[in-house]
């Protein structure tokens, strides 16, 4: 039997193993259940904490689900137009070079309307952080088809399927900026499992210690679900993500500074 | 202390004064007929002396949007472009109107639609005044007649900017762009140290985090937002309004003409004072603000008043809400990179007002 009269006696400070970082805000997140959106934002909170970065961070949010990043992150963040948040932060960075600068985008707004941005800030080696949620779809606006849904796979633009013969195929964006010399770190990461957040968790940190080095952009994309636009449950999601999105996405690092 | 006298192309002068009114950063794309302040800018290289940024952006969406970054962190920052380029850029200029973020935009208007010509026009002034992007908003139109003002606009561009945390928009054409003529350049002026309070520069614990966005899901707070917008345009039109007048005393007739346009009405003017015609001119310098109670009063004392414009007659529509029926307005203009002579607004002037 589990003794419960000794509760309050548990509950103390050198006991504590987990808490909200404090620069995640109290505001309720608006994301779906089992959304990897939130356990992304946690995350990038717990690593500008963790190193001290509050006064120092710049955020860029997209057009995308994640657009109210502002209201959940308690830095100082610039909302900006679908598609151009990596322009926003190229001049963010150049006229404030001693601060940390980071984008945060879907894969709609990075890879489709932003692709020529994302492209060329990266080309430039913009000493910025992109990360990528990679969700195959576009989530906002109710689940249409998005440049990285897999062939067959079926939104609401591509009802029957995507057929890449009249739709064209997934477009990998994190393998083609890692052939710019302008990018000095780029990975595919994931959130879904314990471990897997450990590891994007010292991804994004190592991209904060590489933006001090100035030596380029570093791009960190994390494979990601969407259980409203795939019509899952957040469990399903899980295991359609590692079954078929890994495939075609692997996770793993695609460029890492020559030691 | 003395100004520094300089032979310039307009297009240069705009480059320089940005360096001189202590300008943070620059951010185009090359497009005819403008690119020589690009080109000025990369030359000058201030980076090394202020230590202004200048970019050469991969679209003029880019550089529209770095300029929203930029502005966003209080900086004094600017791109330029000509009409397609500026379409381009509308979406951007939204959100910076939305936004209310402080910056200079600078269009070199060359005929269109379309890819049109590469030769001034002066088409874009209903996407300049009305607005342009989606949304309910304006900026703040300065249109210049000379290299001076070119150069002189940039920093009363800036200052206009920060007062009201609204775009400013230098609405020039390919002939002040191009001509060359003296200019004034005034003296170097340090770049800004201080951040408004609003900037997103990184947050420190004293104070809470800015956010830059014009987003805003509740209707009933983006109409509040708007409400204030409209406020806030308001009281431009009734401070901001700036406008030259040419021999208005005893006109009997009115030209109406801005930049380029209003250049060649000086001309026209004086050969029709040369035949006994007493004709006068007005020039708006502040597009938005439109002077509108200025051209009102005038229509009191004049009998017809021709506007006259490089388009298909688009500020008339001004000039009519400003005479508001009292007596007849005309338009008189040539399109698709055509600049009208003097002879032909005397003519014009003479069949389409005071003939009739
Ligand atoms: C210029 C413009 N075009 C289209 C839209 C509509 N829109 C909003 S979000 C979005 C797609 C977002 O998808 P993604 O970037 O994948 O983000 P997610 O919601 O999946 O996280 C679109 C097309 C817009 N806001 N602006
Ligand atoms: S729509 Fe998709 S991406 Fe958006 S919050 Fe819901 S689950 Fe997340
Ligand atoms: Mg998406």
């Amino acid at each position: 039997m589990i003794e419960v009269t000794g509760i309050k006696e548990i509950i103390k400070p050198e006991n504590l193993v987990y808490k909200k970082t404090k620069i995640m805000t109290d505001n309720t997140l608006s994301y779906c259940p089992g959304c990897g959106h939130g356990t992304a934002h946690r995350i990038l909170a717990e690593v500008i904490d963790e190193e001290g970065l509050q006064s120092q961070t710049i955020g860029v949010s997209p057009v995308g689900c994640s657009v109210l990043l502002y209201n959940y992150l308690d830095v100082d963040i610039q909302q900006a137009a679908h598609g151009r948040a990596p322009a926003v932060a190229t001049a963010i960075k150049r006229l404030l070079p001693d601060k940390f600068v980071f984008t945060y985008q879907g894969d709609g707004d990075l890879a489709a309307i932003g692709t020529a941005e994302t492209i060329h800030a990266c080309n430039r080696g913009e000493n910025i952080l992109i990360i990528f949620i990679n969700n195959g779809i576009y989530g906002m606006t109710g689940g249409q088809m998005a440049p990285t849904t897999l062939p067959g796979m079926k939104s609401s633009t591509s009802p029957y399927g995507r057929d890449v013969k009249t739709m064209g195929n997934p477009l990998k964006m994190t393998d083609i900026v890692a052939t710019l010399p302008g990018t000095y770190y780029v990975t595919r990461q994931s959130v879904h499992t314990p471990a897997n957040v450990r590891k994007t968790k010292k991804a994004i940190r190592k991209a904060v210690q590489y933006q001090k080095l100035d030596k380029g952009a570093c791009f960190i994309e994390i494979v990601s679900n969407c259980p409203s636009g795939w019509k899952m449950t957040p469990v399903q999601s899980n295991k359609w993500m590692e079954e078929t999105m890994f495939p075609y996405y692997p996770l793993g690092d695609l460029k890492t500074p020559e030691e | 202390m003395k100004k520094e006298l300089r032979l310039m192309k307009g297009n240069e002068a705009v480059a320089e004064a940005a360096i001189r009114a202590g300008a943070d950063g620059y951010f185009g794309y090359p497009i005819t007929p403008q690119s020589e302040i690009l080109e000025y800018l990369m030359e000058a290289n201030p980076a090394e002396t202020t230590g202004m940024v200048v970019l050469q952006a991969e679209s003029e969406v880019a550089a529209i949007n770095m300029v929203y970054g930029g502005a966003a962190c209080g900086k004094k920052v600017m791109t330029s472009s000509s009409s397609p380029g500026i379409s381009l850029k509308q979406e951007g200029i939204s959100y910076i109107a939305g936004a209310e973020l402080p910056c200079l935009i600078v269009n070199v208007v060359r005929g269109g639609p379309g890819l049109g010509t590469i030769q001034p026009a002066q088409s874009d002034y209903f996407q300049s005044v009305k607005g342009g992007g989606h949304g309910d908003y304006h900026l703040i139109v300065l249109a210049p007649a000379s290299v001076q003002e070119m150069a002189d606009f940039v920093d009363l561009g800036f200052d206009l900017a920060f007062k009201y945390r609204n775009p400013v928009l230098i609405l020039s054409d390919g002939a002040i762009g191009q001509m060359m003529e003296k200019v004034y350049l005034s003296q170097q002026k340090e770049r800004s140290k201080v951040f408004p309070d609003w900037a997103t520069t990184g947050k420190p614990a004293t104070r809470e985090r800015n956010i830059i966005t014009s987003l805003d899901l509740d209707p009933n707070g983006m109409e509040m937002h708007n409400h204030k917008l409209q406020a806030k345009y308001n009281e431009i039109r009734e401070k901001e309004v700036r406008y030259e007048e040419f021999q208005c005393e005893d006109a009997e007739y009115l030209l109406v003409a801005y930049g380029t346009s209003a250049r060649v009405c000086q001309k026209a003017v004086q050969l029709l004072r040369e035949k006994g015609l007493k004709v006068g001119l007005l020039r708006p310098v502040t597009l938005f603000p439109f002077p509108t109670k200025r051209i009102n009063d005038l229509s009191g004392q004049v009998k017809g008043i021709l506007s006259v414009e490089m388009s298909a007659g688009q500020m008339v529509e001004d000039v009519l809400l400003a005479v508001n029926g009292k007596v007849p307005v005309k338009h008189f203009g040539r399109m698709g990179g055509i600049v009208p002579t003097p002879e032909e607004v005397v003519e014009n002037l003479k069949s389409k007002i005071i003939g009739g």
